[in-house]
């Protein structure tokens, strides 16, 4: 199994990461060797196995629906990168194309 | 953005050559309390980003805690459509980037909704008069809502124009439930009909429930329609287009029959439906397209890491299926019963989306002929007029219901309530303040109406001569001139009456 | 007392003498202030030395007594926070570029715990970046070093915390350990970490790496200091859902009573053997014989599908990481990159994650996105989470024979910064031993047994117990840490290197 340079973009792309190009190649050969190590959880026999998504076995945990006192707006926006109107601004959402 | 409209084919002739499926899902937001992972209030209205906190604001290091009304709800949504509620279920991050997603993710449910197989009947207005139709629900299951971007166009001296916008993280946690329906097929050219009835049953059944306020022009009910076309009820699905921006159930029905039309004329003439989110424009009556969903979103879809399963025991379940309200069904037959309507006559006031109204504006007191007759006539043509649907005028059951009363009493006749809506709807205040302030009470001192009277029969003397020669109707021209007189606050009876006596003659 | 004195003290005898008022809170920071500005030039565990809350919180902390308040056991005492825990007002990094300058507006529960405690917070510690390493080299704020000698790892990701303890210049700290993170750097530094049950510790603003395998856990220099400072950190939080809301033993009961006999201590076969340095393997035998000695009985056990736990786990991990890192994208808080008014935010994104993130953030990212991608969902990350399954059932099946397992920690002693980090597979040896404790949830303590004999370098003995019976680690721990405390005459970390 061999990562391409093309699946590397791809990945990169859905993870909002702006490879370079010398990266893409970089990136798709440690990619390789590490995905084909972790491969190996192909060798066990699991086929009635039920995979696991919590570590400990509870269920049901619920919050009753009364408020909690929220963050004021200021502690809220205190990281943002750009705020205005008391709001986070952001870069333009729709390209133009 | 498209700004040339698409070519339509005419919807008699889409509908002899295609045959339409549908597919609909509907949002709707809840209303409780506090949000569905975390403790910050829901009020609507806010000062921007005061109700939020590292939780809903997806702060790093932030967890989220299921709200346990949003959970009771989703199941009371889930019974109340018929479905089987999931004995163990999980949440689920659907993953992609978008500014409003404060984690750039949601958390919702995927493989396994908390609610699924269901259905809800609908009634259905056609020529063959009012059908049930069985509208099937493949699941209803909880996410979470996102935050609101205001986009800004501005001009900052550069060639492109630096676009941006401002997001408000307030809305963003709000617990939804996404209802999808199964493919609706063999609605033919009922479709928009169907669709329409649909939404309408489906919230007026959430209404019931008491899960959401259920307005669609605020937002708390989102309808999202996905429509395909075939040559032949035996072929595959074609491709389908989803259509949002959907607002209110006029704009269902509407955009249904536009999407059939707009692909009927594609497909007609040799192109392909591309599988994309249109955009539908009330206004104008079209869709517009949006981005190519040519390439399905990869969402990398894996059960919530932070949240263990919910898992309602049978008895939990067995508590809220006793809290439901009466089924829409079994309502139907009993209010047909108590009032003693017809089937078309009990489906009339359904369809005109006035059940609940009449219902509790009986509830306050009026009787169930008169609050038919206002909902159902003056206030559903006003409604029609404003294109709003009635429940969103400003009078309450309550109101019209003082108005019945007011007539019964003979303090108001048909003429004199109808201003007295015009007055209330306008904002004038309750119907006694309305009828105190335009001084429209019903003359009921028999001195002026004599005055009157006298003033008419002077003024008419041939038809006063057909009345005593045994022609009663010809009463009416002086009745009519009394009402006049009086600008329509005589009561019309009395006044014949009065009549009568003073010609001496008797009525019959 | 002394500076140099304070600071050779335990957070017992801290206590001690804090609560006899023999020295002030102040006094006792000041001292540890004073090291830290000595010696962490040269260690580089602190990224940020909170001097201001510090002291404020030494002052507090000593008016309180003064007015006869009655204060808890780790009242004045010193600690350094790894620097992935929010602590309201003060820089949290992760150890990344992407999250530079920010200060969180809220306190992670622990801290808000450790507040509670009067704990005194000396500033945040260095760590692989967001988590993912186990050398510390992977920190975008450059490398901490070990004390043991300063051209060697302190183990990762929490190698900034392991180094304080070891340099002296906090009593206790607190790690996070999702792979081994704790534990290795506790072994290669000679100090004691400890990976609680999963769920006994708050993630309520432990910023996520992988949520279903990381926990906080208490690094100390004693099994008695690290048991007092669980006792404070453990409980149950209505904030985190995955937090255990029923009582447990207490561990610092067990870490008093430390008594082996009668015990069964089962060794994992597949945790030993090949990939192991001889030094380490070689101490690890004799700490089994003083076990035994002690009263214990020890077993050969088989976890068969521990073979197989590095591979998911670097599954599962980079998956949930992928996810967990998404929020990082320049719009709410951190770096920002690329804003110049054309480029539209799918780039101002994509352009201030590939600048604010490293090189093993963006591999792990990456092949989480692969592993969770239609198509390779069920070879890959479905399977995983089957493996999973076995290996938790492995841990059982031991469990129904034994009390306890041991494993060496680590596979080797520290090596040389720069050994391993252009190697990711290497890198990733270094935790095959830790990781099928996070896989199965349960606990796991790592305590010093000796310096190798071929580079004097520590190695560690790790000790795996059952969900919620974290007490047996403290237990177990205590009765060896004695024992080989009675043989030398010191505890190990009383070797190190004087910096």
């Amino acid at each position: 199994m061999s990562i391409s340079r093309d699946e590397v973009a791809k990945l990169a792309h859905l993870a909002r990461l702006d490879l370079q190009a010398d990266e893409l190649d970089h990136y798709a050969e440690q990619l390789d060797v590490i995905l084909a190590s972790v491969a190996r959880v192909a060798e066990v026999a699991a086929a009635d196995v039920p995979a696991t998504s919590h570590p400990i076995p509870m269920t049901n945990v619920l919050r009753p629906d009364v408020p909690r006192t929220s963050l004021t707006s200021q502690e809220a926006l205190s990281g943002a990168p750009s705020a205005q109107e008391g709001r986070f601004r952001v870069p333009r959402i729709l390209d133009t194309e | 953005m498209s700004t040339v409209t698409d070519p339509v084919l005419d919807f008699d002739r889409a509908l002899e050559i295609f045959d339409p499926v549908m597919g609909l899902e509907v949002h709707v937001e809840l209303n409780t309390n506090t949000k569905m992972f975390c403790g910050c209030s829901t009020v609507f209205g806010g000062e921007p980003n005061s109700q939020v906190c590292p939780v809903c604001l997806g702060l790093p290091g932030s967890l989220p805690a299921v709200n346990a009304k949003a959970v009771e709800s989703a199941i009371r949504i889930g019974l109340a459509l018929n479905c089987q509620i999931a004995s163990w279920c999980r949440f689920a991050r659907k993953n992609y980037f978008y500014p409003d997603m404060p984690k750039n993710f949601q958390t919702s449910q995927y493989d396994e909704p908390i609610c699924f197989g269901g259905y809800l009947d609908v009634q259905v207005p056609t020529a063959q008069g009012v059908q049930t139709v069985r509208v099937e629900i493949e699941r209803a299951h909880m996410e979470e809502d996102t935050g609101k971007a205001t986009h800004v166009g501005g001009a900052t001296g550069r060639i492109q124009g630096a676009d941006y916008s401002l997001v408000d993280y307030n809305r963003a946690g709000i617990p939804l439930i996404e209802i999808v329906t199964k493919p609706i097929e063999g609605a033919g050219i009922y479709a928009p009909e169907v669709a329409k009835a649909y939404v309408a049953a489906l919230r007026d059944l959430l209404r019931s429930l008491d899960v959401s306020d259920v307005r669609m022009e605020q937002g708390s009910l989102r309808c999202d329609v996905n429509l395909s076309l075939r040559r032949s009820p035996t072929d595959e699905f074609g491709t389908r287009s989803e259509t949002k921006n959907v607002n209110s159930l006029r704009s269902v029905e509407r955009a249904v029959r536009y999407e059939i039309g707009r692909q009927a004329a594609l497909l007609e003439a040799g192109g392909k439906v591309h599988q994309e989110t249109r955009h539908w424009h009330e206004d104008t009556g079209v869709t517009t397209g949006g981005r190519s969903k040519e390439q399905a979103e990869d969402y990398r879809y894996f059960p919530e890491p932070d949240l263990v399963p919910i898992a309602p025991d049978v008895a939990w379940v067995e508590e809220l299926r006793a809290t439901l309200p009466e089924n829409p069904g079994s309502r139907r037959l009993r209010l047909a019963a108590e009032w003693g309507l017809t089937d078309f006559e009990i489906d009339s006031v359904i369809n005109a989306g006035v059940l609940d109204l009449v219902v509790a504006t009986v509830a306050a007191g009026a009787d169930q002929v008169g609050a038919r007759k206002w909902w159902m006539g003056e206030l559903s043509r006003i409604a029609n007029e404003q294109g709003i649907e009635p429940e969103a005028l400003s009078i309450t059951p309550a109101e019209v219901a003082r108005l019945e009363a007011l007539i019964a009493d003979g303090a108001l006749n048909d003429k004199l309530a109808r201003q007295v809506i015009e007055g209330v709807l306008a904002g004038e205040g309750d119907p006694d303040a309305v009828v105190a302030a335009r001084g429209l009470a019903v003359v009921s001192d028999d001195g002026p109406l004599l005055a009157a009277i006298d003033d008419a029969i002077e003024a008419n003397p041939d038809v006063v001569e057909k009345i005593k020669g045994g022609i009663l109707p010809a009463s009416g021209v002086i009745i009519g001139a009394v009402m006049k007189a009086t600008k329509g606050q005589a009561d019309a009876a009395r006044v014949r009456e009065l009549l009568f006596e003073r010609l001496g003659v008797a009525p019959e | 007392m002394s500076n140099e004195h304070l600071t050779r003290l335990s957070a017992a005898e801290l206590s001690q003498v804090l609560s006899s008022r023999e020295v002030s809170a102040v006094e006792v920071t000041r001292a540890h202030l004073d090291r830290i500005a000595s010696v962490d030039p040269s260690v580089h565990a602190f990224l940020h030395i909170d001097d201001e809350g510090a002291l404020a919180s030494a002052n507090a902390v000593d008016a309180k007594r003064a007015a006869g308040e009655a204060l808890g056991p780790l009242a004045g005492v010193p600690l350094a926070l790894k620097d992935v825990m929010a602590m309201r007002g003060v820089p949290t990094t992760c150890g990344s570029k992407v999250l530079e300058g920010w200060r969180p507006p809220y306190d992670a529960t622990v801290v808000s715990r450790l507040r509670a405690a009067d704990v005194v917070i000396l500033g945040k510690t260095n760590m692989d970046e967001f988590a993912m390493g186990s050398s510390t080299e992977h920190s975008a704020y450059g490398p901490t070093r070990n004390p043991w000698d300063l051209d060697r790892i302190p183990g990762g990701s929490g190698g900034g915390s392991a180094a304080a303890l070891a340099a002296f210049e906090a009593p206790l700290a607190i790690g996070t350990d999702t792979g081994g993170s704790i534990r290795q750097p506790a072994a290669v530094t000679g100090t004691v970490g400890v990976k609680p049950t999963y769920g006994a510790v708050s993630r309520y603003g432990l910023v996520a790496l992988a949520s279903s395998l990381d926990q906080a856990g208490p690094c100390a220099r004693s099994v008695e200091d690290a048991a007092m400072l669980h006792a404070v950190i453990a409980g149950y939080d209505p904030l985190d859902s995955t937090s255990i809301n029923e009582p447990v033993p207490s561990v610092l009961e067990a870490a008093r009573r430390g008594d082996v006999r009668g015990l069964k201590i089962g060794l994992v076969k597949e945790l030993s053997g090949e990939g192991y340095q001889a030094g380490v393997t070689q101490r690890f035998n004799e700490a089994v014989e003083i076990l035994t000695g002690l009263g214990a009985e020890v077993v050969e056990v088989s976890c068969p599908h521990f073979d197989y736990a590095l591979a998911a786990y670097y599954l599962i991990l980079p998956s949930e990481a992928s996810s967990n890192l998404a929020r990082f994208d320049g719009m709410r808080f951190g770096l920002r990159e690329g804003d110049d008014g054309d480029n539209g935010v799918e780039q101002v994104m994509s352009l201030t994650r590939e600048a604010g993130f490293g090189a093993e953030v963006k591999r792990r990212i990456m092949i989480g996105t692969y592993a969770l991608s239609s198509g390779y969902y069920d070879a890959y990350y479905g399977q995983a989470q089957k493996v999973r399954t076995l290996i938790q059932r492995d841990f059982a099946a031991a469990f129904e024979k034994v009390d306890l397992l041991a494993s060496p920690t680590a596979p080797t002693t520290a090596f040389r910064i720069g050994d391993k980090v252009d190697d990711p597979l290497a890198m990733y040896l270094n935790d095959v031993a830790t990781i099928p404790v996070n896989l199965a949830g349960n606990c796991a303590m790592s305590l010093p047994i000796g310096l190798a004999p071929e580079d004097s370098l520590p190695v560690g003995l790790q000790f795996m117990a059952p969900a919620k019976a974290d007490d047996r680690l403290y237990n177990a721990g205590a009765a060896l840490e004695a024992a080989l405390k009675d043989r030398w005459g010191h505890l190990l970390i009383e070797e190190a290197p004087a910096l």
